[in-house]
């Protein structure tokens, strides 16, 4: 099996208040098509961990391999770039653009990458909204849902890119028992199905034991 | 891809219409009154070069009395020079009609003309009145000062052939209670007395001249003096573009060894004057255009601070520092080209309005007109605010790190 994401020797401090390394020496691989959770108590580290791995937190030692290519000391502005065309995020508290409608929230990273017409993106929106059973609701403000329905969008928007990778943080942290159910078919779907690679910190034992494979964390360490 | 930025910047101003109305309103304000404020200086400027104009050549040309020089250093180079005074010689040009030529082969030259000036005594019965009296030629002062647009009786055109006529001020003709007809006797520096008729009064709402000045035919004022027809005090030139007068006055300087001044440098007080209303005017209305800029600054500090969840969003997404900054700088550029827009808008209705409105006295109307280049300044000046005051805010916005607000 490929490998869709690789990190070796990663290593991270916070200085504020005082030096405190979170992240001890990690190494590991997610493969493509793995359905991944992140688990540990509160301040082990795992969010910490998934930010690093996003990209989006430059501040750390080690090297950090996506699709096989090693992204750690990219610019800020090559970074967005892969996290626009191989990244999708889900994150607990939905962060839909509240003034565009849900289709514009789907549309605008295939818009931000450039790589169809307006009309194929729109019919491609319509497509993953639909699939996440919200295509009835494309054309209301993001305001106008419910969370259960905002994560969905937001997941819907996740997939517009078809990422290599789809990472979630707590992205059933805000759902009750019904949506979390949905979410997580939806994941176990687009890993098996589509052979997209799925990393989710989650507090949720029973979500964590159902994905494919689980890391638990303690005190920056991975321990299982 | 450029198109998704401007789709959000949009977005962002329709759904805050009120921020961007008051934003546009406070870019509006500022515009209108930059552009007004500078159109009514630059009117009141024209109106007042305008003033001198009538009462003073362009260039004057004269021949200035100088203070004896030393005739010989002693041994130690210090100056040998007993009692310096100035050189009693006479203050007449010499060989006028060859310079007269000489001055009209200049380029950028418009209008060359003689003038005779002298200190009279005007007596009517028990008073005396010292006033000067310029000697014209009637055809070319009128040319250079229009003189017959200040006339409120007689006609300036009777002096032509007429040598015992003289032009008076209003003041002068209050003073001695003359009126167009009356006649006056005239006493010149030379003794010589003679009797001249009024022909005409002229009243230029400039008290000191109206009160002292009076025109004689330029052979006249020659007789006065006991002089014959070449000898001329003053050549009084007019140039193509009046404000090029301070640039070519030194050269006609060198040309013709006499002094030459332009009017700027004749009526100091006055443009110094104008300089500082220059000076007030553009320090005034260029900060109130800057505190429309801060208008802009604030509510786009405002928007980023608002956004700042969508802002980690869109770089979560794979939107560039670069598109943040192009996100935030078209919402101000929309803004401000909306505040220019209006501004301009009501900067013209303001300066039509103003130019109907009569003031009276030698002002008439309200000196201000539309004036292309300041409207030109200020809608540059006005793009240039709101550019910087967008572009401070957004460069803010796009230094965001997303991280540190999805872990609030």
């Amino acid at each position: 099996m490929e490998v869709a994401l690789k990190t070796e020797n990663i290593e991270k401090y916070f200085y504020d208040p005082v030096k405190f390394q979170v992240l001890h020496n990690l190494g590991f691989e997610v493969k493509k098509g793995e359905f991944l959770t992140l688990v540990g108590k509160s301040g082990c580290g795992k969010s910490t961990l998934l930010y690093i791995l996003s990209t989006m937190d430059t501040g750390y030692s080690g090297n950090l391999y996506i699709d096989n290519e090693l992204v750690s000391n990219y610019s800020l502005d090559r970074l967005a770039k892969i996290r626009n065309e191989k990244i999708g995020f889900v994150f607990q508290f939905h962060y839909l653009l509240q003034e565009f409608s849900c289709l514009k929230n789907v549309m605008i990273p295939a818009l931000k990458l450039g790589n169809k017409s307006k009309e194929e993106i729109e019919h491609l929106a319509y497509e993953k909204l639909s699939v996440l059973g919200m295509a009835e609701q494309a054309l209301k403000p993001a305001s106008k849902l419910s969370g259960g329905q905002q994560q969905r969008v937001a997941i819907a928007r996740a997939l517009i890119n078809d990422p290599l990778i789809i990472m979630g943080d707590e992205p059933t942290g805000n759902l009750d028992s019904k949506n979390t159910n949905i979410v997580f078919d939806i994941f176990q779907e687009l890993a098996h199905n589509n052979k997209q690679t799925i990393i989710a910190v989650t507090h949720d034992n029973d979500f964590a034991r159902n994905s494919d494979r689980t890391i638990e964390m303690q005190d920056g360490k991975i321990i299982n | 891809m450029a198109q998704i930025n401007s789709e959000i910047a949009f977005t962002y101003i329709n759904t805050n219409k009120k921020l961007t109305a008051v934003a546009a309103l406070g870019i509006l304000l500022g515009m209108a009154i930059y552009i007004f404020m500078n159109s009514m200086m630059a009117g009141f400027g024209k109106m007042s070069d305008e003033s001198i104009f009538k009462v003073s050549p362009q260039i004057r040309i004269y021949n200035d009395q100088e203070i004896s020089q030393p005739i010989a250093h002693d041994t130690d180079k210090l100056p040998i020079l007993i009692n310096p005074k100035i050189r009693n010689t006479h203050n007449k040009i010499l060989n006028p009609n060859q310079l007269i030529a000489l001055l009209k082969n200049q380029e950028k030259v418009k209008i060359v003309t003689p003038q005779v000036t002298q200190n009279v005594f005007l007596s009517m019965g028990m008073s005396q009145l010292s006033v000067k009296a310029l000697g014209i030629i009637p055809d070319e002062a009128e040319k250079m000062f229009n003189i017959s647009q200040t006339m409120v009786a007689g006609k300036i055109e009777d002096l032509k052939h007429n040598l015992n006529g003289i032009v008076i001020g209003s003041g002068i003709s209050e003073k001695l209670s003359l009126r167009v007809g009356d006649n006056i006797n005239i006493l010149s520096s030379k003794s010589v007395n003679k009797t001249f008729k009024v022909i005409g009064i002229f009243q230029l709402n400039n008290k000191r001249e109206d009160d002292s000045k009076s025109y004689i035919n330029l052979m006249a004022a020659q007789q006065l003096l006991k002089e014959n027809n070449s000898y001329i005090t003053d050549l009084n030139v007019n140039t193509i573009d009046p404000y090029k007068a301070r640039d070519i006055a030194p050269k006609l300087s060198n040309l013709l060894a006499y002094k030459a001044e332009d009017w700027e440098t004749a009526n100091e007080t006055l443009m110094a004057a104008s300089k500082m209303r220059k000076i007030i005017i553009t320090f005034v209305s260029t900060t109130i255009l800057i505190i429309a800029g801060f208008g802009i600054y604030n509510i786009l500090n405002m928007t980023v601070s608002q956004k700042i969840n969508d802002i980690a969003i869109l770089k979560a997404m794979g939107f560039e520092g670069k598109d943040v900054v192009k996100i935030f700088v078209t919402q101000a550029m929309v803004i401000g080209f909306i505040g220019v827009v209006l501004g301009v808008l009501v900067a013209l209705f303001m300066v039509n309005i103003l130019k109907k409105v009569y003031i009276g006295g030698d002002i008439g109307y309200f000196p201000i007109q539309f004036e292309p280049l300041k409207f030109a300044q200020g809608i540059i000046f006005g793009l240039a605010i709101t550019f910087l005051a967008g572009y401070i805010p957004a460069k803010k916005a796009a230094k965001v790190d997303p991280v540190t607000i999805f872990r609030k």
